[in-house]
Protein backbone atom coordinates (compact mmCIF):
# COMPACT_ATOMS: atom_id res chain seq x y z
CA UNK A 1 0.00 0.00 0.00
CA UNK A 2 1.20 3.53 -0.97
CA UNK A 3 1.02 5.95 1.19
CA UNK A 4 0.08 9.52 -0.93
CA UNK A 5 1.18 12.79 0.03
CA UNK A 6 0.08 15.67 -2.32
CA UNK A 7 0.73 16.00 -5.47
CA UNK A 8 2.22 18.87 -7.21
CA UNK A 9 2.74 18.24 -10.59
CA UNK A 10 3.89 20.23 -13.16
CA UNK A 11 2.37 20.20 -16.93
CA UNK A 12 3.44 21.06 -20.22
CA UNK A 13 1.34 20.99 -23.46
CA UNK A 14 2.61 22.01 -27.09
CA UNK A 15 0.50 19.51 -29.16
CA UNK A 16 -0.18 22.87 -31.42
CA UNK A 17 -0.04 26.34 -31.39
CA UNK A 18 -0.14 26.95 -27.64
CA UNK A 19 2.42 27.01 -25.10
CA UNK A 20 0.88 26.09 -22.58
CA UNK A 21 2.23 25.10 -19.03
CA UNK A 22 0.34 24.55 -15.49
CA UNK A 23 1.57 23.59 -12.01
CA UNK A 24 -1.82 21.74 -10.59
CA UNK A 25 -2.26 20.48 -6.63
CA UNK A 26 -4.35 17.02 -6.23
CA UNK A 27 -5.84 16.99 -9.76
CA UNK A 28 -7.99 19.82 -8.62
CA UNK A 29 -5.91 22.99 -7.76
CA UNK A 30 -4.35 25.28 -10.30
CA UNK A 31 -1.76 26.61 -8.56
CA UNK A 32 -0.45 28.46 -11.40
CA UNK A 33 -1.06 28.69 -15.18
CA UNK A 34 0.88 30.31 -18.48
CA UNK A 35 -0.68 29.77 -21.88
CA UNK A 36 1.19 31.55 -24.65
CA UNK A 37 -0.71 31.44 -27.70
CA UNK A 38 0.90 31.62 -31.03
CA UNK A 39 -2.48 33.03 -32.79
CA UNK A 40 -1.02 35.98 -33.82
CA UNK A 41 1.82 34.02 -35.38
CA UNK A 42 0.06 31.86 -37.03
CA UNK A 43 -2.39 34.66 -38.66
CA UNK A 44 -0.76 35.78 -41.56
CA UNK A 45 -0.51 32.13 -43.05
CA UNK A 46 -4.20 31.38 -42.46
CA UNK A 47 -3.42 28.47 -40.13
CA UNK A 48 -0.93 26.48 -37.81
CA UNK A 49 2.31 26.29 -39.90
CA UNK A 50 4.41 23.43 -37.86
CA UNK A 51 7.94 24.69 -38.34
CA UNK A 52 6.91 28.27 -37.10
CA UNK A 53 4.66 26.62 -33.97
CA UNK A 54 7.78 24.33 -33.36
CA UNK A 55 10.25 27.10 -33.27
CA UNK A 56 7.56 29.31 -31.55
CA UNK A 57 7.06 26.87 -28.67
CA UNK A 58 11.22 26.41 -28.27
CA UNK A 59 11.38 30.16 -27.72
CA UNK A 60 8.53 29.95 -25.15
CA UNK A 61 8.74 27.38 -22.89
CA UNK A 62 11.60 27.98 -20.71
CA UNK A 63 9.66 31.07 -19.91
CA UNK A 64 6.66 30.02 -19.59
CA UNK A 65 7.86 27.23 -16.99
CA UNK A 66 9.57 30.43 -14.82
CA UNK A 67 6.63 32.55 -14.94
CA UNK A 68 4.51 29.30 -13.54
CA UNK A 69 7.01 28.67 -10.64
CA UNK A 70 6.30 32.85 -9.97
CA UNK A 71 2.94 32.26 -10.28
CA UNK A 72 2.46 29.75 -7.77
CA UNK A 73 6.03 30.62 -5.40
CA UNK A 74 7.26 27.26 -5.93
CA UNK A 75 10.47 26.30 -6.95
CA UNK A 76 11.50 22.98 -9.14
CA UNK A 77 12.48 21.18 -6.04
CA UNK A 78 8.45 21.62 -4.54
CA UNK A 79 7.51 19.94 -7.76
CA UNK A 80 6.54 16.66 -6.90
CA UNK A 81 5.83 15.34 -10.71
CA UNK A 82 6.46 16.33 -14.53
CA UNK A 83 3.75 16.03 -17.16
CA UNK A 84 3.49 16.13 -20.49
CA UNK A 85 1.36 15.90 -23.42
CA UNK A 86 3.42 13.34 -25.73
CA UNK A 87 0.26 12.87 -28.62
CA UNK A 88 -1.69 13.63 -30.51
CA UNK A 89 -0.66 16.65 -32.24
CA UNK A 90 2.29 18.47 -34.23
CA UNK A 91 5.64 15.93 -33.94
CA UNK A 92 7.82 19.10 -34.09
CA UNK A 93 5.69 20.91 -31.80
CA UNK A 94 4.89 17.90 -29.15
CA UNK A 95 8.62 17.05 -28.64
CA UNK A 96 9.70 20.26 -27.89
CA UNK A 97 7.46 19.47 -25.04
CA UNK A 98 8.74 16.23 -24.76
CA UNK A 99 12.47 17.08 -24.28
CA UNK A 100 11.52 19.63 -22.41
CA UNK A 101 9.66 18.09 -19.57
CA UNK A 102 11.95 14.90 -19.59
CA UNK A 103 15.40 16.73 -19.36
CA UNK A 104 12.91 19.00 -16.27
CA UNK A 105 12.04 15.62 -14.59
CA UNK A 106 15.44 14.08 -15.67
CA UNK A 107 17.61 17.25 -14.05
CA UNK A 108 14.86 17.40 -10.72
CA UNK A 109 15.30 13.32 -10.39
CA UNK A 110 11.37 13.41 -10.22
CA UNK A 111 8.87 10.57 -12.21
CA UNK A 112 7.72 11.63 -15.16
CA UNK A 113 3.87 11.33 -16.50
CA UNK A 114 3.37 11.31 -20.22
CA UNK A 115 -0.32 12.17 -21.16
CA UNK A 116 -2.79 11.77 -24.13
CA UNK A 117 -3.88 15.47 -25.46
CA UNK A 118 -7.47 13.95 -26.03
CA UNK A 119 -7.22 12.51 -22.55
CA UNK A 120 -6.11 15.18 -20.76
CA UNK A 121 -9.30 17.55 -22.00
CA UNK A 122 -11.60 14.84 -20.27
CA UNK A 123 -9.83 15.30 -17.48
CA UNK A 124 -10.71 19.38 -17.67
CA UNK A 125 -14.25 18.27 -16.44
CA UNK A 126 -12.67 16.76 -13.62
CA UNK A 127 -10.10 19.46 -13.08
CA UNK A 128 -13.13 21.86 -12.31
CA UNK A 129 -15.75 19.22 -10.91
CA UNK A 130 -15.06 17.25 -7.93
CA UNK A 131 -18.22 15.56 -7.42
CA UNK A 132 -18.13 13.33 -10.69
CA UNK A 133 -19.73 9.85 -10.31
CA UNK A 134 -19.23 7.64 -12.86
CA UNK A 135 -20.44 5.97 -15.11
CA UNK A 136 -20.54 8.52 -17.45
CA UNK A 137 -20.91 9.24 -21.37
CA UNK A 138 -18.38 12.14 -22.41
CA UNK A 139 -18.78 13.82 -26.10
CA UNK A 140 -14.93 14.66 -27.27
CA UNK A 141 -14.93 17.56 -29.86
CA UNK A 142 -12.23 19.03 -31.31
CA UNK A 143 -10.03 19.91 -34.39
CA UNK A 144 -8.79 16.24 -34.78
CA UNK A 145 -11.16 14.42 -32.97
CA UNK A 146 -15.28 13.70 -32.31
CA UNK A 147 -15.15 10.67 -30.01
CA UNK A 148 -18.41 9.37 -27.65
CA UNK A 149 -16.70 7.21 -24.97
CA UNK A 150 -18.20 6.01 -21.78
CA UNK A 151 -16.62 6.05 -19.24
CA UNK A 152 -16.94 3.96 -16.01
CA UNK A 153 -13.96 4.95 -13.71
CA UNK A 154 -10.45 7.21 -13.95
CA UNK A 155 -8.67 5.96 -16.80
CA UNK A 156 -11.04 3.58 -18.17
CA UNK A 157 -13.00 3.66 -21.30
CA UNK A 158 -15.38 1.98 -23.68
CA UNK A 159 -15.24 3.84 -27.18
CA UNK A 160 -18.41 3.78 -28.26
CA UNK A 161 -18.16 5.56 -31.53
CA UNK A 162 -15.56 8.49 -32.99
CA UNK A 163 -15.21 10.22 -36.81
CA UNK A 164 -15.06 8.30 -39.95
CA UNK A 165 -14.03 11.43 -41.51
CA UNK A 166 -13.47 14.67 -40.98
CA UNK A 167 -13.37 15.58 -36.75
CA UNK A 168 -16.17 18.07 -36.02
CA UNK A 169 -13.44 21.15 -35.78
CA UNK A 170 -11.75 20.24 -38.75
CA UNK A 171 -15.27 21.01 -40.58
CA UNK A 172 -15.51 24.33 -38.34
CA UNK A 173 -12.34 24.95 -39.98
CA UNK A 174 -12.64 23.95 -43.05
CA UNK A 175 -15.80 25.74 -44.01
CA UNK A 176 -14.82 28.86 -42.47
CA UNK A 177 -12.40 29.20 -44.87
CA UNK A 178 -14.72 28.52 -47.50
CA UNK A 179 -16.85 31.24 -46.25
CA UNK A 180 -13.66 33.37 -45.86
CA UNK A 181 -13.48 33.46 -42.18
CA UNK A 182 -10.19 33.16 -41.23
CA UNK A 183 -8.57 31.37 -38.95
CA UNK A 184 -9.44 30.05 -36.10
CA UNK A 185 -12.61 28.81 -37.60
CA UNK A 186 -14.49 27.76 -34.66
CA UNK A 187 -15.35 31.17 -32.59
CA UNK A 188 -15.55 33.00 -36.27
CA UNK A 189 -18.53 30.32 -37.49
CA UNK A 190 -20.44 30.64 -34.20
CA UNK A 191 -19.61 34.50 -33.89
CA UNK A 192 -21.77 34.54 -37.79
CA UNK A 193 -24.19 32.09 -36.53
CA UNK A 194 -25.24 34.39 -33.79
CA UNK A 195 -26.80 36.46 -36.13
CA UNK A 196 -28.14 33.99 -38.60
CA UNK A 197 -31.08 31.83 -39.53
CA UNK A 198 -30.28 28.13 -38.92
CA UNK A 199 -33.36 26.94 -41.06
CA UNK A 200 -32.49 29.13 -43.97
CA UNK A 201 -30.08 26.76 -45.95
CA UNK A 202 -31.30 23.36 -46.04
CA UNK A 203 -27.96 20.50 -45.34
CA UNK A 204 -27.89 17.08 -44.51
CA UNK A 205 -27.45 15.24 -41.66
CA UNK A 206 -25.27 11.73 -41.13
CA UNK A 207 -26.73 9.97 -39.02
CA UNK A 208 -24.90 6.28 -40.59
CA UNK A 209 -26.32 2.90 -39.92
CA UNK A 210 -28.91 2.79 -37.23
CA UNK A 211 -27.63 2.64 -33.93
CA UNK A 212 -24.18 3.87 -35.18
CA UNK A 213 -22.36 6.02 -32.31
CA UNK A 214 -19.82 6.61 -35.27
CA UNK A 215 -19.91 10.77 -36.85
CA UNK A 216 -19.51 11.46 -40.41
CA UNK A 217 -18.87 15.55 -41.04
CA UNK A 218 -17.24 15.61 -44.52
CA UNK A 219 -20.33 14.88 -46.33
CA UNK A 220 -21.43 17.97 -44.39
CA UNK A 221 -18.51 20.37 -45.46
CA UNK A 222 -19.01 19.03 -49.05
CA UNK A 223 -22.47 20.48 -48.70
CA UNK A 224 -21.28 23.82 -47.85
CA UNK A 225 -19.04 23.65 -50.53
CA UNK A 226 -21.62 23.14 -53.25
CA UNK A 227 -23.86 25.50 -52.18
CA UNK A 228 -21.12 28.19 -52.41
CA UNK A 229 -20.49 26.88 -56.00
CA UNK A 230 -23.94 27.02 -56.98
CA UNK A 231 -25.18 30.17 -55.55
CA UNK A 232 -21.97 31.68 -56.93
CA UNK A 233 -22.93 30.42 -60.73
CA UNK A 234 -26.34 31.83 -60.25
CA UNK A 235 -24.13 34.77 -59.54
CA UNK A 236 -26.72 34.88 -56.25
CA UNK A 237 -25.85 36.49 -52.85
CA UNK A 238 -24.53 34.68 -50.18
CA UNK A 239 -25.52 35.39 -46.41
CA UNK A 240 -23.02 34.20 -44.31
CA UNK A 241 -24.59 34.10 -41.48
CA UNK A 242 -27.64 32.10 -42.05
CA UNK A 243 -25.07 29.32 -43.98
CA UNK A 244 -22.94 29.71 -40.90
CA UNK A 245 -25.77 29.13 -38.45
CA UNK A 246 -27.19 26.13 -40.69
CA UNK A 247 -24.06 24.54 -40.70
CA UNK A 248 -23.50 24.74 -37.07
CA UNK A 249 -27.22 23.45 -36.23
CA UNK A 250 -26.74 20.26 -38.44
CA UNK A 251 -23.10 19.49 -37.05
CA UNK A 252 -24.80 20.13 -33.56
CA UNK A 253 -28.12 18.43 -33.68
CA UNK A 254 -26.08 15.27 -34.63
CA UNK A 255 -23.68 15.85 -31.39
CA UNK A 256 -26.26 16.54 -29.37
CA UNK A 257 -28.78 13.34 -30.79
CA UNK A 258 -26.10 10.66 -30.88
CA UNK A 259 -24.59 11.90 -26.90
CA UNK A 260 -28.10 11.58 -25.62
CA UNK A 261 -28.94 8.24 -26.84
CA UNK A 262 -25.94 6.66 -25.91
CA UNK A 263 -26.38 8.35 -22.34
CA UNK A 264 -29.58 6.88 -22.20
CA UNK A 265 -28.58 3.38 -23.92
CA UNK A 266 -25.51 3.32 -21.33
CA UNK A 267 -28.01 4.39 -18.47
CA UNK A 268 -25.63 7.08 -17.22
CA UNK A 269 -26.99 9.79 -14.94
CA UNK A 270 -23.61 12.05 -16.46
CA UNK A 271 -22.43 13.65 -19.52
CA UNK A 272 -19.23 15.03 -19.96
CA UNK A 273 -18.67 17.49 -22.87
CA UNK A 274 -14.70 17.79 -23.68
CA UNK A 275 -12.34 19.43 -26.34
CA UNK A 276 -12.00 22.26 -28.01
CA UNK A 277 -15.35 22.51 -29.59
CA UNK A 278 -17.05 22.22 -26.32
CA UNK A 279 -16.24 25.97 -25.90
CA UNK A 280 -18.87 26.50 -29.26
CA UNK A 281 -21.79 28.08 -26.61
CA UNK A 282 -24.81 26.90 -28.79
CA UNK A 283 -23.24 23.28 -28.48
CA UNK A 284 -23.07 23.49 -24.80
CA UNK A 285 -26.98 25.13 -24.81
CA UNK A 286 -28.37 22.18 -27.09
CA UNK A 287 -27.26 19.81 -24.83
CA UNK A 288 -27.96 21.53 -22.13
CA UNK A 289 -31.68 21.39 -22.95
CA UNK A 290 -31.81 18.22 -23.96
CA UNK A 291 -29.68 16.52 -21.32
CA UNK A 292 -31.91 18.55 -18.90
CA UNK A 293 -35.04 17.14 -20.51
CA UNK A 294 -33.82 13.65 -19.52
CA UNK A 295 -32.77 14.48 -16.21
CA UNK A 296 -29.41 14.11 -16.97
CA UNK A 297 -26.60 15.82 -15.73
CA UNK A 298 -24.63 18.15 -18.37
CA UNK A 299 -20.77 18.73 -17.29
CA UNK A 300 -18.51 20.94 -19.10
CA UNK A 301 -15.43 22.85 -18.66
CA UNK A 302 -14.94 26.83 -18.32
CA UNK A 303 -14.71 28.15 -21.68
CA UNK A 304 -11.01 28.84 -20.61
CA UNK A 305 -10.34 24.99 -20.38
CA UNK A 306 -12.01 23.87 -23.26
CA UNK A 307 -9.30 24.97 -25.70
CA UNK A 308 -5.81 23.56 -25.07
CA UNK A 309 -4.28 23.90 -22.02
CA UNK A 310 -1.75 22.42 -19.28
CA UNK A 311 -3.89 22.45 -16.15
CA UNK A 312 -6.27 19.72 -17.88
CA UNK A 313 -2.96 17.62 -18.57
CA UNK A 314 -1.64 18.18 -14.73
CA UNK A 315 -5.28 16.76 -13.76
CA UNK A 316 -5.03 13.92 -15.90
CA UNK A 317 -1.50 13.01 -14.39
CA UNK A 318 -2.81 13.41 -11.07
CA UNK A 319 -4.86 9.91 -11.56
CA UNK A 320 -2.07 8.50 -13.87
CA UNK A 321 0.56 9.18 -10.97
CA UNK A 322 -2.05 7.52 -8.54
CA UNK A 323 -2.05 4.24 -10.55
CA UNK A 324 2.02 4.76 -10.69
CA UNK A 325 1.54 5.22 -14.85
CA UNK A 326 4.89 6.66 -15.18
CA UNK A 327 7.09 6.91 -18.36
CA UNK A 328 11.04 6.25 -19.40
CA UNK A 329 13.68 9.08 -20.23
CA UNK A 330 12.73 7.74 -23.84
CA UNK A 331 9.76 8.45 -23.93
CA UNK A 332 9.20 9.80 -27.50
CA UNK A 333 6.62 12.21 -28.94
CA UNK A 334 3.47 10.45 -31.18
CA UNK A 335 2.32 12.77 -33.52
CA UNK A 336 -0.52 10.34 -34.35
CA UNK A 337 -1.44 8.65 -30.73
CA UNK A 338 -3.98 6.81 -30.84
CA UNK A 339 -7.40 7.28 -28.68
CA UNK A 340 -10.07 4.65 -29.13
CA UNK A 341 -10.83 1.25 -29.59
CA UNK A 342 -7.19 0.25 -30.46
CA UNK A 343 -5.86 1.38 -27.19
CA UNK B 1 36.23 22.42 -14.92
CA UNK B 2 33.61 19.88 -15.87
CA UNK B 3 31.45 20.48 -19.25
CA UNK B 4 28.66 18.13 -20.69
CA UNK B 5 28.20 18.62 -24.37
CA UNK B 6 25.26 17.40 -26.21
CA UNK B 7 25.12 17.51 -29.51
CA UNK B 8 22.13 16.27 -31.81
CA UNK B 9 22.21 18.53 -34.78
CA UNK B 10 22.67 16.10 -37.34
CA UNK B 11 21.93 12.11 -37.48
CA UNK B 12 24.32 11.52 -35.00
CA UNK B 13 23.70 11.64 -31.38
CA UNK B 14 26.62 12.89 -29.35
CA UNK B 15 27.52 13.77 -25.24
CA UNK B 16 30.66 13.88 -23.75
CA UNK B 17 32.17 14.83 -20.49
CA UNK B 18 35.78 16.63 -20.35
CA UNK B 19 37.27 18.13 -16.75
CA UNK B 20 39.93 20.86 -18.28
CA UNK B 21 42.38 18.74 -20.40
CA UNK B 22 40.81 15.47 -20.00
CA UNK B 23 38.24 13.86 -21.90
CA UNK B 24 36.41 11.95 -19.23
CA UNK B 25 33.60 10.19 -20.91
CA UNK B 26 32.29 10.66 -25.54
CA UNK B 27 29.11 8.70 -26.42
CA UNK B 28 28.17 8.69 -30.24
CA UNK B 29 25.41 6.96 -32.10
CA UNK B 30 25.02 7.41 -35.67
CA UNK B 31 22.04 5.39 -35.83
CA UNK B 32 19.23 7.96 -37.38
CA UNK B 33 17.80 10.19 -36.15
CA UNK B 34 15.77 9.38 -33.10
CA UNK B 35 17.39 11.74 -30.98
CA UNK B 36 14.06 12.37 -29.12
CA UNK B 37 14.63 8.88 -27.65
CA UNK B 38 17.80 8.43 -27.29
CA UNK B 39 19.47 11.16 -26.27
CA UNK B 40 18.28 12.10 -23.14
CA UNK B 41 19.35 8.39 -21.77
CA UNK B 42 22.82 9.08 -23.54
CA UNK B 43 23.23 12.01 -21.34
CA UNK B 44 22.11 9.82 -17.97
CA UNK B 45 24.18 7.03 -19.04
CA UNK B 46 27.11 9.31 -19.96
CA UNK B 47 26.78 10.71 -16.63
CA UNK B 48 26.55 7.37 -14.81
CA UNK B 49 29.81 6.26 -16.93
CA UNK B 50 31.81 9.05 -15.34
CA UNK B 51 30.07 8.29 -12.25
CA UNK B 52 28.83 12.09 -12.16
CA UNK B 53 25.82 13.67 -11.51
CA UNK B 54 24.70 17.08 -12.92
CA UNK B 55 25.48 18.33 -9.63
CA UNK B 56 29.35 18.03 -10.44
CA UNK B 57 28.95 20.03 -13.92
CA UNK B 58 29.78 23.42 -14.77
CA UNK B 59 28.60 23.96 -18.25
CA UNK B 60 26.32 22.47 -20.88
CA UNK B 61 27.68 23.17 -24.23
CA UNK B 62 24.84 22.40 -26.82
CA UNK B 63 25.20 22.65 -30.72
CA UNK B 64 23.14 25.41 -31.89
CA UNK B 65 23.15 25.03 -35.91
CA UNK B 66 23.18 24.70 -38.56
CA UNK B 67 21.69 21.69 -38.83
CA UNK B 68 18.70 19.53 -39.07
CA UNK B 69 15.73 21.86 -37.34
CA UNK B 70 13.95 18.89 -35.45
CA UNK B 71 17.40 17.93 -34.14
CA UNK B 72 18.68 21.22 -32.93
CA UNK B 73 15.24 21.77 -31.23
CA UNK B 74 15.78 18.63 -29.23
CA UNK B 75 19.03 18.71 -28.64
CA UNK B 76 18.33 23.11 -27.35
CA UNK B 77 15.16 21.96 -25.64
CA UNK B 78 16.80 19.28 -23.75
CA UNK B 79 19.80 21.47 -22.60
CA UNK B 80 18.08 24.47 -21.48
CA UNK B 81 15.22 22.44 -19.30
CA UNK B 82 18.37 20.80 -17.79
CA UNK B 83 20.25 24.66 -17.28
CA UNK B 84 16.86 26.16 -16.10
CA UNK B 85 16.50 22.86 -13.43
CA UNK B 86 20.02 23.30 -12.00
CA UNK B 87 21.14 26.52 -12.78
CA UNK B 88 24.17 25.27 -14.79
CA UNK B 89 25.33 27.62 -17.20
CA UNK B 90 24.87 27.35 -20.95
CA UNK B 91 27.05 27.94 -24.06
CA UNK B 92 26.02 27.46 -27.74
CA UNK B 93 28.69 26.13 -30.27
CA UNK B 94 28.06 26.67 -33.94
CA UNK B 95 27.89 23.23 -35.04
CA UNK B 96 30.64 23.49 -38.23
CA UNK B 97 33.08 24.99 -35.83
CA UNK B 98 32.21 21.99 -33.64
CA UNK B 99 32.67 19.92 -36.21
CA UNK B 100 35.62 21.52 -38.13
CA UNK B 101 37.52 21.24 -34.23
CA UNK B 102 37.73 17.55 -35.16
CA UNK B 103 40.97 18.34 -37.51
CA UNK B 104 41.94 21.46 -35.49
CA UNK B 105 45.75 21.18 -36.38
CA UNK B 106 46.20 20.38 -39.69
CA UNK B 107 47.87 22.79 -41.70
CA UNK B 108 45.29 22.70 -44.36
CA UNK B 109 42.10 24.57 -45.50
CA UNK B 110 39.37 23.01 -43.41
CA UNK B 111 35.90 22.85 -44.85
CA UNK B 112 32.79 20.92 -43.03
CA UNK B 113 29.51 20.32 -44.85
CA UNK B 114 26.36 19.15 -43.19
CA UNK B 115 23.93 18.05 -45.56
CA UNK B 116 21.13 20.31 -45.83
CA UNK B 117 18.57 18.50 -48.13
CA UNK B 118 17.14 20.78 -51.37
CA UNK B 119 21.14 19.86 -52.91
CA UNK B 120 22.82 21.85 -50.57
CA UNK B 121 25.16 22.05 -47.84
CA UNK B 122 25.63 23.79 -44.78
CA UNK B 123 29.38 25.26 -44.50
CA UNK B 124 31.88 27.67 -44.11
CA UNK B 125 35.77 27.58 -44.21
CA UNK B 126 38.15 27.08 -41.85
CA UNK B 127 42.01 27.71 -42.01
CA UNK B 128 44.67 26.73 -38.57
CA UNK B 129 47.13 29.46 -37.28
CA UNK B 130 48.93 26.96 -35.39
CA UNK B 131 46.77 26.54 -32.33
CA UNK B 132 43.50 26.91 -33.46
CA UNK B 133 40.67 27.04 -36.13
CA UNK B 134 40.02 30.67 -37.33
CA UNK B 135 36.78 31.07 -39.55
CA UNK B 136 37.08 32.72 -42.99
CA UNK B 137 34.28 32.80 -44.11
CA UNK B 138 30.35 33.54 -43.49
CA UNK B 139 27.76 29.97 -42.31
CA UNK B 140 25.89 29.37 -45.63
CA UNK B 141 24.08 27.16 -47.23
CA UNK B 142 24.63 26.69 -51.12
CA UNK B 143 24.84 23.39 -53.51
CA UNK B 144 28.53 21.94 -53.59
CA UNK B 145 29.14 23.20 -57.42
CA UNK B 146 28.93 26.76 -56.19
CA UNK B 147 31.10 25.61 -52.74
CA UNK B 148 33.45 23.93 -55.22
CA UNK B 149 33.88 27.05 -57.26
CA UNK B 150 34.71 29.54 -55.07
CA UNK B 151 37.51 26.89 -52.98
CA UNK B 152 38.40 26.40 -56.85
CA UNK B 153 39.74 30.09 -56.61
CA UNK B 154 41.94 29.64 -53.45
CA UNK B 155 44.33 27.18 -55.54
CA UNK B 156 44.81 25.26 -52.08
CA UNK B 157 44.51 22.14 -50.35
CA UNK B 158 40.97 21.45 -48.93
CA UNK B 159 40.14 18.81 -46.31
CA UNK B 160 36.11 18.15 -46.62
CA UNK B 161 34.57 16.61 -43.54
CA UNK B 162 31.16 15.93 -42.09
CA UNK B 163 27.91 13.75 -43.67
CA UNK B 164 27.44 16.32 -46.63
CA UNK B 165 30.95 14.23 -47.61
CA UNK B 166 29.09 11.05 -47.96
CA UNK B 167 26.68 12.69 -50.12
CA UNK B 168 28.65 14.98 -52.57
CA UNK B 169 32.07 12.91 -52.55
CA UNK B 170 32.18 12.75 -56.43
CA UNK B 171 30.56 15.74 -57.13
CA UNK B 172 33.58 17.63 -54.94
CA UNK B 173 36.07 15.74 -56.27
CA UNK B 174 35.37 15.82 -60.10
CA UNK B 175 35.00 19.91 -59.65
CA UNK B 176 38.71 20.31 -57.02
CA UNK B 177 40.29 16.98 -58.18
CA UNK B 178 43.63 16.54 -56.68
CA UNK B 179 42.87 20.07 -54.34
CA UNK B 180 40.05 17.95 -52.19
CA UNK B 181 40.69 15.96 -49.74
CA UNK B 182 39.03 14.27 -46.65
CA UNK B 183 38.98 13.71 -42.96
CA UNK B 184 39.79 10.02 -41.96
CA UNK B 185 36.16 8.05 -41.08
CA UNK B 186 36.72 8.65 -37.41
CA UNK B 187 36.69 12.34 -37.55
CA UNK B 188 34.46 12.83 -40.51
CA UNK B 189 31.46 13.16 -38.43
CA UNK B 190 30.22 15.58 -35.62
CA UNK B 191 32.33 14.28 -32.32
CA UNK B 192 30.89 15.56 -28.53
CA UNK B 193 34.47 15.88 -26.99
CA UNK B 194 35.31 18.69 -30.09
CA UNK B 195 32.36 20.19 -29.12
CA UNK B 196 33.32 20.12 -25.27
CA UNK B 197 36.24 21.21 -26.03
CA UNK B 198 35.11 24.87 -27.97
CA UNK B 199 32.26 24.80 -24.92
CA UNK B 200 35.31 24.92 -22.08
CA UNK B 201 37.05 27.96 -24.14
CA UNK B 202 33.83 29.62 -24.46
CA UNK B 203 33.01 29.00 -20.63
CA UNK B 204 36.55 30.54 -19.37
CA UNK B 205 35.39 33.83 -21.61
CA UNK B 206 32.64 33.79 -19.60
CA UNK B 207 30.29 33.71 -22.88
CA UNK B 208 27.34 31.83 -21.20
CA UNK B 209 23.61 32.26 -22.82
CA UNK B 210 20.17 33.42 -21.53
CA UNK B 211 18.26 30.45 -21.74
CA UNK B 212 15.02 32.55 -22.15
CA UNK B 213 15.94 34.28 -25.39
CA UNK B 214 18.51 31.63 -26.83
CA UNK B 215 16.98 30.11 -29.99
CA UNK B 216 18.65 27.57 -32.43
CA UNK B 217 20.90 28.56 -35.17
CA UNK B 218 18.59 27.77 -37.93
CA UNK B 219 20.21 29.70 -40.83
CA UNK B 220 17.20 29.18 -43.13
CA UNK B 221 14.08 30.55 -42.66
CA UNK B 222 10.74 27.96 -42.76
CA UNK B 223 9.10 27.02 -45.73
CA UNK B 224 6.17 28.58 -44.76
CA UNK B 225 7.72 32.09 -43.79
CA UNK B 226 10.36 32.23 -47.56
CA UNK B 227 6.46 31.72 -49.56
CA UNK B 228 4.48 34.20 -47.54
CA UNK B 229 7.59 36.63 -47.85
CA UNK B 230 7.66 35.94 -51.74
CA UNK B 231 3.93 36.55 -51.93
CA UNK B 232 4.26 39.66 -50.06
CA UNK B 233 6.73 40.70 -52.95
CA UNK B 234 4.68 39.54 -55.65
CA UNK B 235 1.60 41.54 -54.19
ZN1 LIG C 1 -6.83 20.09 -27.94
Amino acid sequence: MIILTDTIILAVETSCDETAVAIVKNGTEVLAEVVASQISTHEKFGGVVPEVASRKHLELINISVEEALDQANLTFSEITHFAVTYGPGLVGALLVGVATAKAMAFAAQKPLIGVHHIEGHVYANFLTHNDIEFPVVCLIVSGGHTTLVEITDYGKYKFLGQTRDDAAGEAFDKVARALGLGYPGGPKIEECARAGNSTATKLPRAWLEEGSYDFSFSGLKSAVLNYLNKQEMKKEAIDINDLAASFQAAVIEVLSEKTLRAAKEAQVKTVLLAGGVAANKALREDLADRCSKQGIRLVCPPIEYCTDNAAMIGCAAHYKALRGEFVGLNLNAVPNLKFGSSS
Amino acid sequence: MIILSIDSATPVAGVALIDNNKILAENFLNTGNTHSEKLLPLIKQTLEGAKLELKNIDGIAVSIGPGSFTGLRIGLATAKALSQVTGIKLVAIPTLDALAQNLAGIDQLVCPILNARKGEVYTALYHSNGMELVRQSEYTALSPFALCSQLKDLKKPVTFLGDGVFEYKEIIASQLGGQAHWAPLHQLLPRAASLAVLGLKELEQGKTENIFTLKPFYLRKSEAEIKWEAGRCRR
